[in-house]
């Protein structure tokens, strides 16, 4: 069987990995480097709840390959803390509910922190659109762009 | 009568934790990504199992290969449903409510003899890698003799077509009727006007985001398995495991339910592939674990709906509803899964009623064998495919009397003092204001100014739909007695466990199962109320049968009312033992001892005090307890209603429709429900929220289709639509409390409430705004295509 030794950065860690060609990217960080914030939604890139960064972009992981993201610097939900305490934009999901079962929101974390690195302001419509690609069953997202918006008036206090 | 609390000390007055918007503790896990859901889970040396499934609808299953696949690098064992034949489980996957007459075929955990629809599991495969063991079902050869099949509930019987299963050669499983037929015939001949609709209720694929899965662990050595799985009620898990496919006793099985990404119905059942992961773990003495794939999904969790509906309403002129008469199929897919006979009989037609006092009904329900998915609750089960009807009714009766569809309804609606009510569909509703909440609801949109601004905008060809929906939902299905009379295999009663520790901290041990309804926050707000503790002070623990011994879980909105009744009332319970703990060490009567946040004082001494913590440690001590009490402080309770509850409320949306593209554009939606006493008012706007994306995903979006090919045509997330952000506008909610006299905490439940609301809602929306083209109905999911096709007077 056809290997291949890669290297990937994962919130700021090194590691050096062997995977087979047709080994995702998502399986290789839950399984390979125990990563499980990443859930696995519908295997088509359609729901989101793969989303990771990958240099700084988002990526839905279970479309891309491990060995595409080889030499990358990968970004998780379990990096977006910060030494334990919830990011600004964490603590917004849970001040505004923005989460139920919760298996879509890593995902939905990872798109929206992204979309506030850029967004000066953003409205409503704006937001909803930054999170078009990442499905909620649970909350019909309106708390969910309560919570990047109530972030995003933060960060811009922060200013 | 009620058995709210008689010493005035209950919770939903004493403005603590009960009543607060107290943020989900559970949510920093899920936000961090270290919750464990079951696939995050694995064991050392866990294999991997994948399902060869039928990509047939109906056929004779001739012969299956699979030494090829039992050859591959990898492969550990490749079982068929002989196999499993063979090993001598009971093998049977139950149905858990009966009715008169039904129709009961086998459904075994892989099939032997023949396929009923795309998607039955016909082999296993257990391999090392998940990786193989989809790689290896390519490997398995199953040769097949197609028969014709059938996937529309009215066509199965009408149609001279080969049976699903010969003991039912009509396809009929069962003939159900409810409410007076005579009484109902006599009151359509002596009504002024009739009006009719006939209407579908396409199927719903559930589309939890996390799909089914399950992990099995079996010990030789103690004979014992544990099952990690995504349960929405493991305890009922582990019963139809122990008596309907493994034949162990309950005692050697472990259910538990990690982290579980939603349900809405799809994960109460007992389906095949959580038995066979189990089965394997058993035949190999290794952990097992099965990961369904989305498509998996599509096909094989449980659909809900598929209803054909001709309905009449009889009025007189000045609006009186004089009776309804309701003819439905209903589709229940190839086999009957656990509630699949209840949700379109008794959870159907009971509800005909709507919140209307109406003389007369009669409904007759024909459930259907069909070579398609099996049909199940989904989340508003029954009451969402009554309500719609009942709701559609009364707009055409309203267009049929040229009235405003709301004035019919506020003629016609059960007044606050009629209550208890026993409507003609043979429920006894508790507790309803109708008309206060149905005015709340208008007034948000400004209902006589929205009419006028209708009428403004149709000269300017604008077109603007308002529809409004009524509903009321029975949730909490109890007592036990009547769910048994009615034909239910399990009890309507919760169980809990509270507990104080000797440090003075609680554990509250919840026989419901949450999927993200926030129980562990909801849950210890009632004990924290009830025992004057800090919510911090609560541990909750739910899903796992081993710590909690007993339970029913969680579906039919019924964890506020009878989970959460269980645990006030243990509460309660822990709450007099530490009094009279109490009295004794303070040397009162205990009669002379008060109760506030946690302090137990001696009328007329307050300086004289023990708080509850206190006495926790001392209950552990045993040092200097009451002649003859037992030691510890603890309750396990046993919690049977009196009844159900009946949340409801009204929602209205507008709508604009442009008849030229056939865009359908939601301007407002309101909702206005009444769910008794609010436990935690930010979870329950959540959950309304929730139901509101889901009724508008069935009435806008959502269905499942089959081709003339039989097979399912939306099996993956681009072939079925789950509404997304842009595709939902922000809702306006509001609430009226009407406490439920059949719960200890007042509440009704709310999980359920919303999405029975919005498809009336959103339907009668667009059919109001296309009156001018003459349009008064429109079936589910209404597209751009079906409105553009109305207004070109294309049906």
């Amino acid at each position: 069987m056809t290997t291949h030794g890669i290297s990937v950065t994962v919130n700021g860690e090194q590691h050096d990995l062997t995977v087979r060609p047709r080994t995702l990217l998502v399986t290789a960080l839950r399984e390979e480097l125990g990563y499980t914030g990443a859930n696995v939604g519908c295997e088509t890139g359609r729901c989101g709840a793969c989303t990771v960064r990958e240099n700084g972009e988002t990526i839905k992981s279970c479309t891309r390959l491990a060995v595409q993201a080889d030499g990358s610097e990968i970004e998780t939900v379990e990096g977006l803390a910060d030494d334990g305490d919830l990011s600004a934009l964490q603590k917004q999901f849970q001040e505004q509910h923005g989460l139920q079962c919760g298996y879509c929101t890593p995902g939905m974390l990872m798109s929206a922190d992204t979309f506030l690195r850029e967004a000066d302001d953003p409205s409503r419509e704006e937001i909803r659109e930054a999170i078009e690609g990442n499905l909620c069953r649970c909350t019909g997202y309106q708390n969910i762009v309560d919570a990047i918006e109530a972030a995003a008036e933060q960060s811009g206090e922060h200013r | 009568m009620s058995d709210a609390d008689s010493s005035g000390e209950s919770g939903a007055d004493s403005g603590g934790a009960f009543g607060s918007a107290i943020e989900r503790g559970e949510d920093v896990p899920l936000l961090t990504g270290s919750g464990d859901y079951t696939d995050d889970i694995s064991l050392r040396g866990t294999t991997h199992l994948a399902i060869r499934r039928s990509d047939h609808a109906h056929a004779r299953i001739e012969r299956i290969d699979t030494s090829d696949a039992a050859a591959m690098d990898g492969v550990v064992a490749v079982y068929t449903g002989e196999d499993v034949v063979e090993s001598g489980v009971p093998n049977t996957i139950p149905t858990a409510w009966d009715l008169p007459g039904l129709v009961q075929p086998q459904y075994r955990m892989l099939a032997t003899d023949k396929v009923r629809h795309e998607g039955t599991a016909v082999a296993a495969v257990v391999a090392e890698t998940p990786h193989v063991a989809h790689d290896a079902l390519e490997r398995i050869a199953v040769e097949y003799e197609p028969l014709e099949h059938v996937t529309d509930p009215v066509e199965a019987v009408e149609r001279d077509v080969p049976p699903v299963h010969e003991e039912a050669a009509d396809n009929v499983a069962f003939d159900f009727e409810l409410g007076e037929e005579e009484a109902t015939d006599e009151a359509f001949a002596d009504a002024d006007r009739v009006a009719t609709v006939d209407l579908r209720q396409p199927r719903i694929i559930p589309n939890a985001m996390e799909p089914r899965a399950a992990l099995a662990d079996w010990e030789d050595a103690t004979g014992k398995l544990r099952l990690w799985m995504t349960s929405q009620n493991p305890h009922l898990h582990r019963m139809l495991l122990s008596a309907g496919t493994l034949g162990l006793p309950e005692n050697k099985i472990q259910v538990i339910a990690p982290e579980v990404g939603g349900g809405f119905g799809s994960k109460i059942y007992h389906y095949p592939d959580e038995a066979v992961t189990a089965w394997c773990s058993m035949q190999l003495g290794r952990p097992v674990k099965w990961q369904a794939t989305r498509s998996e999904s599509y096909l094989t969790d449980c659909h809900g709906r598929d209803h054909v509906t001709t309905g009449e309403i009889a009025l007189d002129d000045d609006g009186t509803i004089r009776g309804v008469r309701v003819e439905t199929h209903a589709g229940l897919g190839a086999q009957l899964s656990q509630f699949g006979t209840a949700t379109p009989s008794y959870l159907y037609a009971t509800v005909l009623s709507g919140q209307y006092a109406i003389p007369a009904i009669h409904c007759r329900v024909v459930g259907a064998f069909t070579n398609t998915t099996p049909v199940d609750a989904y989340r508003g089960a029954g009451r969402a495919e009554g309500i719609y009807v009942i709701e559609r009714l009364v707009d055409a009766g309203a267009r049929e009397l040229e009235m405003d569809p709301a004035e019919l309804r506020r003629r016609n609606l059960v007044p606050p003092d009629e209550f208890p009510y026993e409507s003609a569909a043979a429920l006894v509703y508790d507790s309803g204001e109708y008309e206060r909440a149905m005015d709340l609801a208008l007034e948000h949109v400004d209902y006589d100014d929205l009419r006028e601004r209708q009428r403004e905008l149709r000269d300017e060809d604008r077109y603007i739909g308002i529809g409004i929906g009524n509903f009321v939902e029975s949730a909490g299905l109890s007592p036990s007695g009547l769910a048994g009379d009615l034909g239910a295999q399990a009890g309507g009663w919760e169980s809990s466990i509270v507990r104080f520790d000797s440090t003075g901290s609680v554990t509250v041990l919840a026989g419901t199962a949450d999927q993200g309804q926030g129980h562990r926050t909801t849950y210890a707000q009632i004990a924290a109320e009830e025992l004057g503790v800090s919510v911090d002070d609560v541990d909750v623990v739910e899903g796992d049968t081993d710590r909690i011994p007993q339970g029913m879980g969680t579906y039919g909105s019924r964890s506020a009312s009878v989970g959460g009744g269980s645990i006030a009332r243990g509460a309660r319970e822990v709450r007099e033992k530490a009094r009279r703990i109490a009295a004794h060490q303070l040397e009162a009567s205990v009669d002379d001892i008060e109760f506030e946040d946690g302090e137990f004082r001696v009328a007329g001494a307050p300086d004289r005090s023990l708080h509850i913590q206190t006495i926790a440690h001392e209950a552990y001590l045993g040092h200097d307890l009451p002649e003859g009490m037992d030691p510890g402080l603890e309750e396990t309770n046993f919690y049977d209603p009196e009844n159900f509850t009946y949340p409801f409320g009204t929602h209205v949306a507008v709508v604009e429709v442009d008849p030229e593209t056939g865009d359908i554009e939601i301007r407002r939606y309101v909702a206005v429900d009444d769910c008794g006493e609010i436990i935690n008012p930010m979870i329950v706007e959540g959950q309304v929220h929730g139901g509101i994306a889901q009724g508008i995903g069935a009435a806008l979006y959502e269905g499942a289709a089959y081709d003339d090919d039989e097979h399912l045509q939306t099996r993956r997330m681009d072939e079925y639509a789950v509404p997304h952000s842009t595709q939902l506008p922000d809702f306006e909610t509001d609430s009226t409390v009407t406490p439920s006299p059949h719960n200890p905490l007042g509440v009704k439940g709310v999980g359920e409430s919303a999405t029975i609301a919005a498809t009336p809602t959103i339907v009668s929306a667009v059919a109001d705004a296309l009156e001018p083209f003459g349009v008064d109905h429109l079936d589910m999911p209404i597209t751009p295509e079906s409105v553009w096709r109305a207004t070109e007077g294309d049906r």
